[in-house]
């Protein structure tokens, strides 16, 4: 059995650079430790890769930015956003 | 929802979807793709989008500045490839007179770029290829990067 049936996880999408700098497009953490988006920036930053995402993050929780303080909770949808480049 | 495309845009469609006899100031806003961009050659980009959360948010600028203002709104942003010259975004406003439809316009820009989550990949002259960054000085977007939601 998959340890993700038994473990609860929080999906975290990344995007852009951030996708580029760890070579996927989303990652499956373990909820275990992770109380808010900002606990969730950096166990992203401790991955292979992640040591450039940090100054100019965003971060959405279940489709809306959120500050850093914000809880999160066991499948929550979480996302990464670099500097924001539209228009 | 709707407010991505990966088609051309058209904004002469996107006023018609916003005139009404009584509205007899309308703006237009189009964003074309710029050959230049910090100093270098841009020969194309590739516009990508956190797409469930950019529809999302781009509703609520619409519907914040209808309330704020007595205007109707088109709105479009483009994603994919694009060439030089193409249309990146197009707004559409129009009110009963022009000082609405003009403010209106200038709030959906700035607050598209400031917070629908949309990115840049430049290529440039000699075939290299960046992720814009508005928050690194030379840039041409005067927009820093924020790490809090300001409001």
């Amino acid at each position: 059995m998959s340890t993700t049936l038994r473990s609860p996880i929080i999906r975290v999408h990344l995007f852009a650079r951030y996708a580029d700098l760890l070579g996927v497009d989303h990652v499956d953490l373990p909820i275990d430790g992770l109380a808010t988006a900002g606990d969730v920036v950096s166990r992203v930053q401790g991955l292979p890769g992640g040591r450039d995402i940090g100054i100019g993050s965003l971060v959405a929780v279940n489709l809306r930015q959120v500050p850093l303080h914000t809880p999160v909770v066991a499948g929550d949808e979480v996302a990464l956003l670099p500097p924001l480049a539209g228009g | 929802m709707g407010f991505l495309s990966h088609d051309a845009l058209n904004p002469e469609g996107l006023m018609a979807e916003v005139s009404a006899p009584e509205r007899g100031g309308t703006v237009t806003f189009v964003g074309l793709v710029r050959n230049h961009h910090g100093g270098r050659q841009v020969r194309s980009l590739t516009y990508s989008a956190y797409e469930p959360m950019a529809e999302s948010v781009c509703a609520e600028i619409l519907a914040e500045a209808e309330s704020r203002w007595p205007v109707r709104i088109a709105l479009r942003h483009r994603l994919g490839a694009l060439e030089i010259g193409e249309v990146a975004v197009a707004i559409a406003v129009a009110g009963d007179h022009r000082d609405e439809a003009f403010e209106a316009c200038r709030y959906l820009i700035e607050e598209l770029k400031r917070r629908v989550p949309i990115w840049k990949r430049e290529t440039y002259a000699d075939g290299s290829e960046a992720w814009v960054d508005p928050t690194q000085p030379g840039t041409a977007t005067r927009e820093s990067g924020i790490e809090e939601p300001s409001r």
